[in-house]
């Protein structure tokens, strides 16, 4: 631990005045430029994000009309048209990563914080976190060499499986954490009433963590609604409406990837209005967690 | 004060009460272990869905070695340093790919890391409360950002700019360095790589607050007792106690960096050029190689080279993040995943 600025014995009164103010005012300007720096580095994401927003806005907001959102595409080249297939693709896929999804999550969750004994609870947590940092286009890849491929057919249900696996590490772990806290009392007390084991968990421990674990939800959904890169090598994309979930499916990232690539200016700005949506839905759900969690940790910190 | 450790004396009071807790903690356990019909259906059903996540982890090792078994006998190690993909010869390679993935990844931590970790300075120990929460908020929606819209702005508003402004005036007076010779083509390795440093920038600001806010009180209170100015605080108490850690934050982030694929798939060019350490070069990542030949991967080698390329990159991220997840949760705190 070395301290510099204590290491100087005054020899003289004067010198060591002169000393101190010229060592002060040097230590005074360095932590002045630290502060500026650093603050300028904290600007740069926020700014960037700012200005990015904007010119997305700038770009695309005039095409963000009714009809985007009601109407099918157009035929190449032509105006108007709109991404009504690519969200109702969007909001398919959603379901049915959900289906598969949240079960698998929340019933993870409730294993390692309820039943795990340490070893196999650890070996599980060490996988779910493993999940966590795969790259999203491996799902993509595992779902296309599992079901694409064998079924000859790209088609909304791989997009959903793929999509369903990024959902369980979110899930899982933010359940596992609520779950734990739930305070020892409510549990004995439910036991003390007779109240069996799943009685007690599915009746007092899991409403109790209620705001918890859908905040966990809210997190992956918002972190599904967005990817691409997965559903690229399983959905696909297609310029029709949902028929069934053994075909290509549309879908609102898909659909910005596609226009973004397009010769034409209209699927160009059309690109840039689908982003906004896509952008307004992230952030209106981070606020919402935002909201639900503070609300959570204000009723934890409560009692 | 939370830095110090908790006095767990071993008075005789203190052992009294905890056998106490110890008896009373198997009690419920004994009750809870009279088990219902019911509970058996529980555990059994939180069991399976258990066995599934457990075995979509290691299917997914299980299929991507498998589907690339026939390129990896095929081809052993020189997949790994041939750069062609090409299917008329047969021959294939992700040499260019392993590059492209190394050097954008790495341009991207040098500029993010100092910035993140600034920028988490500021937020945990600098910055006045009533901007804090909106600073902060701003950063962390960053993270949120879906990466086809940072590719669409990079693809049609970035890239030109760095073709007609950026990489001119770089090579005009940096150009001396091999970083930033050639022709400036907008798309490449360096327009891959600054948007990948905004990617990861909010990762690396999130993990090392969590970082900096377990420092202890006392450390911070003994220097500023000392007279120490907040810079110094930090240099000397904050920094030594958390370095640890940022490394960690610093290499989750280059997880995200090394797997993201369609930001990235827009920009860089996806053609393999000669390497070089021109940034202005177009390249390969390991995932826009499974991005651009996944719907013209042909049965047989084709197939599993594309297979292959992804069996790579789980192992390069696999590691990564493993090694991540142990530096920063020797700091007692892990959960450092789960950022969304």
């Amino acid at each position: 631990m070395h301290v510099e600025y204590q290491e100087q014995p005054p020899r003289s009164s004067t010198a060591f005045q002169t000393r101190t103010t010229a060592h002060t005012l040097r230590r005074q300007i360095t932590n002045g430029a630290a502060v500026v720096l650093t603050g300028v580095f904290a600007l740069v994401g926020a700014l960037f994000l700012i200005y990015l927003i904007g010119y997305v806005f700038q770009q695309g907001s005039h095409f963000l009309t009714l009809p985007f959102l009601t109407e099918a595409p157009a035929a190449l080249g032509e105006a108007g048209g709109g991404v009504q297939p690519a969200i109702v693709g969007s909001l398919v896929l959603i379901v049915l990563a959900s289906l598969f999804g949240i079960p698998l999550g929340v019933f993870t969750g409730i294993y390692l914080a309820e039943f795990g004994r340490a070893s196999l609870a650890s070996v599980v947590r060490f996988m779910v976190d493993t999940l966590t940092g795969i790259p999203t286009i491996i799902f993509g890849l595992f779902i296309w060499v599992l079901v694409v491929v064998p079924s000859h057919s790209f088609s909304g249900l791989a997009g959903g499986l793929a999509l369903s696996i990024i959902m369980i590490p979110t899930v899982a772990r933010t359940t596992e954490e609520v779950l734990r806290l739930v305070p020892r009392e409510l549990r004995e007390a439910s036991i003390a009433l007779g109240a069996t084991e799943s009685r007690t968990i599915w009746s007092v421990v899991l409403p109790s963590a209620r705001n918890g674990i859908v905040t966990g939800i809210m997190l992956a959904l918002a972190r599904i609604a967005g990817e691409t890169a997965p559903l690229l090598l399983t959905a696909f994309g297609s310029a029709f409406g949902f028929t069934s979930i053994f075909r290509p499916l549309a879908a609102l990232p898909l659909q910005i990837f596609d226009y973004t690539l397009s010769p034409y200016d209209t699927q160009i700005h059309q690109a840039y209005a689908g982003s906004l949506i896509l952008i307004a839905l992230v952030i209106l759900s981070s606020l919402a967690v935002r909201w639900v969690t503070g609300g959570f940790q204000l009723r934890r910190t409560g009692r | 004060m939370a830095g110090l450790p908790s006095s767990t004396s071993l008075s005789a009071a203190g052992i009294r009460e905890r056998v106490r807790a110890r008896i009373a903690a198997q009690v419920v356990q004994m009750r809870v272990r009279a088990k219902h019909p019911s509970d058996f259906l529980f555990r059994g059903l939180t069991t399976i869905f258990v066995i599934a996540v457990v075995g979509i982890v290691l299917g997914i090792a299980w299929i991507l070695v498998s589907d690339s078994w026939s390129t990896i006998t095929t081809f052993g190690l020189s997949f790994l340093t041939n750069s062609a993909f090409d299917p008329v010869h047969n021959v294939y390679g992700v040499g260019a790919a392993i590059f492209g993935t190394m050097l954008t990844s790495a341009f991207a931590l040098l500029i993010a890391a100092p910035l993140g970790i600034g920028a988490a300075i500021f937020l945990t120990d600098f910055c006045p409360l009533y901007i804090r929460g909106p600073l902060a908020f701003l950063i962390d929606a960053l993270a949120a950002l879906p990466s086809v819209v940072l590719g669409l702005w990079g693809f049609l508003a970035f890239a030109p700019w760095l073709q007609h402004s950026g990489e001119p005036w770089l090579q005009l007076h940096l150009g001396f360095l091999p970083f930033f010779q050639g022709e400036p083509h907008g798309l490449g390795i360096l327009a891959a790589s600054l948007i990948l440093s905004m990617m990861v920038l909010p990762i690396i600001t999130a993990v090392t607050r969590e970082v900096l806010a377990v420092v202890p009180i006392g450390q911070r209170e003994a220097l500023l007792a000392l007279g120490a100015t907040r810079w110094e605080v930090i240099r000397h108490a904050v920094l030594p106690f958390s370095r640890v850690g940022i490394v960690g934050g610093v290499m989750l982030g280059l997880g995200r960096a090394l797997g993201e694929t369609i930001a990235v798939t827009l920009v860089i060019g996806n053609q393999a050029t000669k390497p070089s350490l021109s940034l202005f070069d177009t390249g390969y990542t390991l995932a826009s190689v499974i991005a651009n030949q996944f719907t013209e991967a042909t049965p047989g080698l084709f197939y599993s080279a594309v297979v292959e390329a992804g069996l790579l990159l789980l192992l390069i991220t696999l590691i990564t993040n493993i090694l991540a997840r142990l530096l920063v949760a020797r700091l007692g705190r892990s959960r450092a995943g789960g950022l969304a």
